[in-house]
């Protein structure tokens, strides 16, 4: 016998072993149940598509690609386009980033940059509470409170001065595209805040140095310097602001008048995807409708991960830069 | 001194100057201000909630049934009940899956697995609970045939899972390394290592974790919709629909009776107040033990 | 704000040495003609605790002055009370004048961000904005409002032949300014900052990130930029400071570990004959 079989049987029986002594401390069955664990959230996010896909199969066969351009949603005579609930939808949460990011990035520049010590903190809970009031509690408030005391006169005054645009159109309701416009940008506050955060603490002082040195005002300088340099940072939570405005549903479906309407005006009630779902599944008899319902949630599903995918790339590329840009 | 190219007459200089500085103030300004309307809703809310929930809460608020429109009294029993059953449903699934799965992804962040592991988190953290409420419908309620606690607390543990798992990973990766390198190097299994040294040196950032979770889905009440239901009696059976107080708040708001919507204001009170308490405990146990894993 | 209100004892010889040394050069050497930048009984504090105890010294016109002493004897802190660098310290208090030609910039109203561009800084680590090397460099002047792309052009050249980079970079300047090698960054620094045409430059440590080749050739740059500006650097490199300086200021940690100043003169006496046993002691490597 050669000596190199002797060592590859001995490789063999300590490779045995090994397994032996692995199975016997328990790493092996630890480490599969990780897996398992694992593999259940892999499994969970591919199968919410597959559900939704799988559970609206009569719309799709009935209305193929046209079901987006639909703009009819009618149960009774089963004929279901998702048009005026994307539109509102987009329209709602498109106008809340508009008003919410200044704001948002306003108040990560005063976090950052701006505030005494002090103030940090109570102001960065602040906003994290902000982001634990239930969105049912949005919806109660804003529909008891915001909606008749800002929402509606901040209407009419839009209405007044501006009203030749069409986004401004009357007749001036209270419960409208404009009020869940208004409360969704409430609502995404603390998502943009938290990340623009992150994005801009992640900015190294030295930036910072470079631009007051050369004499840029402090607002230069973010303006100039740091936004630029967090980018695509600001521009994930932005996207990722979009994505919550999108799903947000109750706060919405108690504002937004749910009606179905394409003008352009924000005065006038609509209707989101989600509101269409919270307010119509529990009614929805028939499997066609059910399912039209669905497929109105798998569209809302597919827009709502592109977002989040969007953003998560790029929030992941500035978490990737930052440590290869200090090297330098 | 070399001549000059920044140009310009002094007068120039003197204006472009007093522009810049008053762009600057205004501006820093404007940020100031945008702090000031970060805090302005919460407080609104919060103020609001308060003073016309107020009024209606008392002991047997807590502890009778709704009554129908037009009868004083009642309470939200059910609701509170049926909301601790269908979260404590959400924790009983969530919680073990999570933290097994946070093992993993901090144990291999950086193989395919551990990254697809990240990657679904973050997708399912961002699918809207209204999608979750579908799923758990087409899963348990389809199949089943009806509506139950069991659903809503499945809606709700999809929304709670990626929460309580990014907190575990972070926790974790808090853990001095050689705390852990100390416990292989005596010879001990990894997965004692885990749960021996590393869950208890994070135990309370995961317990946080666990708690902001809770406090997230306890308020939803989208997913509520067409999983728990809803119930105006009591139930506290798995298999029947169920009762939840974030579902209640909804149901009450949306009512055109003037009596059910003081019970929507009442009702919101003990939710908002439940949520937050969670929050800000679980903020305050965070902060802490940052500070006492970093401090080291 | 101008007069410090905290007297600590101190020891008697060595403010009546310096006030002596400086005098003395006013007198005796006639290269000096002005001081370009002067600082009188500077104190700075980070909360309750004394960085800085009573410095006063003045950097003369178109010289180059090092800042030299142990690490921790407050040598940045100082520099960066220059041009009101240390604003940004939280908590940081500065009492005491900075006089930049004869005129006191350390007061609440003054224009902090018209110093920073009469007083350029180049920092310890080269920090060019993640922009191209054009970009960089035309920071500043169009801050400053010059528009015209044929002056901005003009600018760019003059700058970085000012610092030494435009044969390296002419055919580049679009390129990012990160993808220059180190000591390259920190020469574009320094012609982001001639761009502004400051008239005084911080240098904090400049090359203390940069491998030898670099490091000699921004002490060249240094050299011909003294035509022209007056240079404060701050080095822990003793070589450095007697390489490249005119004047050499000493400072040393007190024990209650605030920073002052011992021993102010020209290089060359600083390396050869100093007056004070602690500066001989460190230049000579016996300490620090």
């Amino acid at each position: 016998m050669s000596v190199i079989t002797a060592i590859k049987l001995k490789k063999r029986t300590s490779r045995w072993s090994e397994l032996v002594r692995r199975l016997e401390h328990g790493d092996v069955i630890f480490r599969l149940l990780t897996l398992a664990a694992g593999m259940l959230v892999i499994l969970a996010a591919i199968g919410i598509g597959f559900e939704l896909w799988q559970n609206s199969a009569r719309p799709r066969a009935e209305f193929g690609f046209d079901f987006l351009v639909g703009t009819n949603w009618d149960p009774v005579i089963e004929d279901f386009g998702a048009l005026p609930f994307l539109y509102g939808t987009l329209q709602t949460s498109l106008f809340s980033l508009l008003i919410a990011v200044p704001i948002g990035l306003g108040i990560a520049i005063f976090l950052t940059e701006l505030a005494p010590d002090w103030l940090l903190q109570p102001v960065g809970f602040v906003v994290e509470l902000l982001a634990a009031v239930p969105s049912v509690i949005f919806g109660l408030w804003g529909l008891f409170v915001f909606v008749p005391v800002v929402v509606k006169p901040f209407a009419q005054f839009l209405n007044g001065t501006l009203g030749w645009l069409p986004i401004f159109e009357g007749p001036v309701f209270g419960p409208s595209r404009l009020a869940a416009t208004l409360i969704l940008s409430i609502m995404v506050l603390p998502t943009l805040v938290a990340i623009s955060r992150d994005v801009f603490l992640a900015i190294p002082p030295s930036q910072r140095e470079g631009a007051l040195g050369l004499g840029a005002t402090r607002w230069e300088m973010i303006t100039q310097n740091l936004i630029p340099y967090g980018l695509s940072g600001i521009l994930g939570a932005v996207i990722l602001a979009l994505g919550r405005a999108m799903g947000e549903t109750i706060a919405v479906t108690m504002v937004i008048g749910n009606n179905l309407d394409l003008s352009a005006s924000l005065l006038h009630p609509g209707y989101t995807m989600a509101s269409l779902i919270a307010n119509e599944f529990t009614e929805a008899t028939t499997d066609m409708y059910r399912e039209a319902l669905i497929l109105i949630g798998f569209v809302l599903f597919g827009l709502t991960l592109l977002v989040n995918i969007i953003a998560r790339l790029l929030v992941w590329r500035v978490a990737r830069r930052i440590p290869t840009e200090s090297r330098a | 001194m070399q001549s000059s190219l920044l140009s310009v007459t002094q007068n120039d200089q003197r204006l472009n100057y007093r522009r810049r500085q008053a762009v600057n103030q205004v501006m820093l300004g404007l940020c100031g201000v945008a702090a000031l309307i970060a805090i302005l809703p919460l407080a609104w809310i919060l103020l609001y909630v308060v003073q016309r929930g107020y009024g209606s809460l008392n002991l047997d608020f807590f502890t009778q049934l709704p009554t129908p429109v037009g009868v004083a009294g009642g309470g939200v029993f059910n609701a509170i009940v049926g909301s601790a059953m269908v979260v404590g449903l959400a924790c009983l699934m969530a919680i073990p899956v999570s933290l097994i799965a946070a093992f993993y992804v901090y144990e291999r962040p950086n193989t395919l697995l551990g990254t697809l592991i990240r990657f679904s988190t973050d997708v399912l953290s961002g699918v809207p609970s209204i999608i979750m409420g579908i799923f758990a419908y087409t899963v348990i309620v389809l199949t089943q045939g009806h509506f139950s606690a069991l659903s809503g607390g499945f809606a709700l543990a999809i929304i709670m899972t990626p929460i309580a798992l990014r907190t575990t990973e972070e926790m974790l990766k808090l853990v001095p390394k050689t705390l852990r390198e100390g416990s292989l190097a005596l010879g001990a299994a990894d997965w004692r290592t885990l749960l021996q040294v590393m869950l208890p040196a994070a135990i309370s950032g995961v317990i946080t974790g666990i708690m902001l979770g809770v406090a997230r889905v306890a308020g939803e009440a989208a997913p509520m919709l067409f999983t728990a239901f809803g119930n105006p009696f009591f139930s506290a059976a798995l298999d029947q629909p169920i009762a939840t107080l974030p579902h209640q708040v909804y149901v009450y708001a949306i009512s055109p009776y003037k009596d059910w919507q003081d019970k929507a204001w009442a009702t919101a009170l003990v939710l908002i107040a439940l949520v937050l308490s969670l929050e800000v405990v679980a903020r305050g146990v965070t902060s802490w033990q940052q500070r006492k894993l970093r401090g080291r | 704000m101008t007069q410090n209100q905290i007297k600590v004892p101190e020891a008697p010889s060595i403010g009546a040495m310096l006030k002596t040394s400086i005098v003395g050069l006013q007198a005796n050497n006639d290269q000096v003609n002005s001081f370009k930048v002067q600082v009188k009984n500077l104190n700075f504090y980070y909360g309750s605790f004394r960085a800085l105890a009573d410095i006063s010294l003045g950097f003369p016109e178109n010289q180059i002055t090092a800042i030299i002493g142990p690490s921790g004897c407050g040598k940045s802190t100082l520099i960066r009370t220059l041009n009101r660098m240390s604003d940004l310290v939280p908590r940081a208090r500065v009492e005491g004048q900075v006089l930049l030609d004869n005129e006191n910039i350390n007061t609440s109203d003054v224009d902090v961000v018209n110093i920073r561009r009469r007083v350029g800084m180049v920092f310890q680590r080269p920090n060019p904005f993640p922009k191209s090397i054009y970009d960089n460099v035309t920071y500043g002047p169009r801050l400053l409002g010059v528009r015209n792309k044929k002056v901005l052009d003009e600018i760019v050249e003059k700058s970085l032949r000012g610092a030494a980079l435009w044969d390296e970079v002419k055919d580049k300047l679009h390129e990012s300014g990160l993808a220059l090698s180190g000591g390259q960054q920190q020469r574009l620094c320094i012609a982001r900052m001639v761009a502004v045409e400051p008239e005084v430059v911080l240098m904090d440590e400049p090359c203390s990130a940069l491998d030898p080749v670099a490091t000699i050739k921004i002490e060249d740059l240094m050299r011909t930029l003294r035509n022209n500006y007056t240079i404060v650097i701050v080095t822990h490199n003793m070589q450095q400071a007697a390489r490249v300086s005119d004047y050499t200021a000493m400072m040393m940690m007190r024990p209650d570990r605030a920073g002052e100043m011992i021993e102010f003169n020209q290089t060359r006496t600083i390396f050869t004959n100093p007056h004070d046993k602690c500066t001989e002691d460190y230049v000579t490597g016996r300490f620090g």
